[in-house]
């Protein structure tokens, strides 16, 4: 397939490295201020090493590349909440040029998940949005196997970095800010974590399960009860760990509503992963419970989430 | 039909009673409304519980089904029921909460947690790194009745509310605590 990517940050980049080898052409590559654009496939690491170098990825406008001849456009820009721009217009363009959309950004399938879908069924093109929940955990995929209707329930942890923040609390005993300062400093958490750490990231990644289960009642961040893990007292986690217990930060998607908040788990339990990982527990109506865990974020693993959602669109 | 709508069995239910006149009266009328064969009453007149009520057992007969639609029209008539054949708070249930539990009244804290009717604390365990007047934190382990827990934790989130405590939850995932 003629792939275009918008927004080259670290899954943008894999997703443009990976390309090849999954047997797709990128044609069209876009930041937020400079494109390139080539029918015959682009350079890609000439663009990237022209992005490292120059912080540009060619001399056309953006808008060249959105007009540009691909086939499915992958949407990576950086996640944006409210009006979810600009990502939501990007897939705007290509649905209404009957392309076909991947998001890697969970803002539009979080935030206007009803306009998407409408966009979707005016168009030839397909949405699809797998790597923006659970990173290379086939989470949206596995509930669509199943069938939205006969999952009852998500709960897990969908952020590695506040699970690697409460980890670290409970292993090593310290306390939140030192720790949250050693993550920064390993680069596992963002100069400004608060995305993170206040529980909006995995509110959005549970608003996004809620509105596939739902199938039309469509929800957003501003439904969902969210507390994050900033300054949770290291003495909670002590309490936990005495009791053989452990805190983890747990997205609970249920009839409809979404909750976020830091729940107690046994130590043991599949829903408590350590470090950065992701795990999380589908409840379906026949089959029980099903766990899926791995990692939850990533540049590499979120391509491979995107490259698996481009081999499932229609031809 | 199946076994729970045939098969009779005697079940024991734990009641505590308001020490008040027709209460045992009125406790016994969903038994006999809902179909329930009354075998015994042991009424222990002086023997009142913390709280101030009155414990009574009560043997019955009745069909499995039967016997939950009888437990459930007494705690529709309010009646606290403590025991249900062999499921005696048969879920237990772990909380952490945080902030200045000493300041706002830890030992009230508690009895609001008791009074939710469905709930009992059984244990508790506290620590105050920066001493009393700071930041505290306290695991508790309630005793639920079995189904309740939903209800129990809305009510502890409520206190927690008003109380501007951190609670922590346990994670509850398909009716497995």
């Amino acid at each position: 397939m003629r792939v275009g990517v918008v927004g080259v940050g670290d899954v943008g980049s894999a997703v443009l490295e990976l390309s090849a080898e999954y047997g797709h052409t990128v044609t069209a590559v876009a930041d937020s201020e400079s494109a390139t654009v080539e029918p015959d496939g682009v350079d890609v690491s000439a663009v990237l090493s022209t992005k490292r170098s120059d912080g540009v990825v060619g001399r056309a406008d953006p808008e060249a590349a959105l007009e540009g001849p691909y086939d499915v456009l992958v949407e990576c820009t950086p996640t944006t909440l409210d009006d979810a721009e600009p990502g939501f217009s990007h897939a705007g363009i290509a649905l209404q040029r009957d392309r076909h959309v991947v998001l890697a950004n969970k803002g539009p399938v979080a935030e206007r998940y009803r306009e998407l879908k409408e966009l979707e069924a005016e168009s030839d093109g397909t949405v699809r949005f797998g790597a923006t929940v659970g990173g290379a955990i086939p989470v949206i995929s596995t509930i669509e196997d199943f069938g939205p209707d006969r999952v009852l329930s998500l709960r897990g942890v969908l952020n590695g970095t506040a699970n690697f923040i409460l980890s670290r609390m409970a292993t090593e005993g310290l306390d939140y800010e030192h720790v949250l300062a050693e993550t920064q400093d390993l680069g596992v958490a963002e100069a400004d974590p608060s995305f993170d750490v206040n529980g909006t990231d995995a509110a959005l990644k549970g608003v996004i399960v809620a509105n596939v289960l739902q199938q039309g009642e469509a929800v957003s961040l501003e439904d969902a009860e969210v507390e994050g893990i900033a300054d949770l007292p290291g003495s909670m986690l002590d309490l936990a760990q005495e009791d053989g217990r452990t805190i983890r930060l747990i997205v609970e998607v249920a009839d409809g509503t979404v909750r976020v908040g830091p729940r107690l788990l046994h130590e043991s339990a599949d829903l408590a992963p350590v470090g950065t990982r992701n795990a999380v527990g589908i409840e379906t109506e026949s089959a029980g419970q099903l766990n899926l865990s791995g990692r939850g974020a990533g540049g590499v693993e979120t391509a491979s989430a995107v490259l698996s959602d481009i081999e499932r669109l229609p031809e | 039909m199946n076994d729970s709508q045939t098969d009779i069995r005697a079940y024991t239910l734990r009641l505590e009673l308001v020490d008040e006149p027709g209460e045992l009266l009125r406790s016994l009328k969903p038994i006999a409304e809902n179909g329930g064969n009354l075998l015994s009453i042991f009424h222990e007149r002086g023997n009142v519980t913390p709280r101030g009520h009155i414990p009574v057992e009560v043997d019955i007969e009745a069909t499995p089904d039967r016997f939950e639609t009888i437990v459930e029209g007494l705690r529709d008539a309010g009646i606290n029921v403590i025991q249900a054949g062999t499921e005696r708070y048969s879920e237990g249930l772990t909380i952490i909460l945080s902030g200045h539990l000493i300041d706002t009244d830890l030992s009230d804290t508690l009895s609001q947690i008791q009074e939710t009717k469905y709930a009992t604390v059984t244990d508790i365990s506290l620590t105050a790194p920066q001493g009393a007047t700071d930041i505290s934190s306290a695991r508790l382990k309630l005793a639920t009745e079995s189904g309740s827990t939903a209800e129990v934790l809305e009510s502890i989130r409520e206190i927690a509310d008003e109380k501007d405590l951190r609670l922590v939850e346990p994670l509850i995932t398909g009716g497995d605590v």
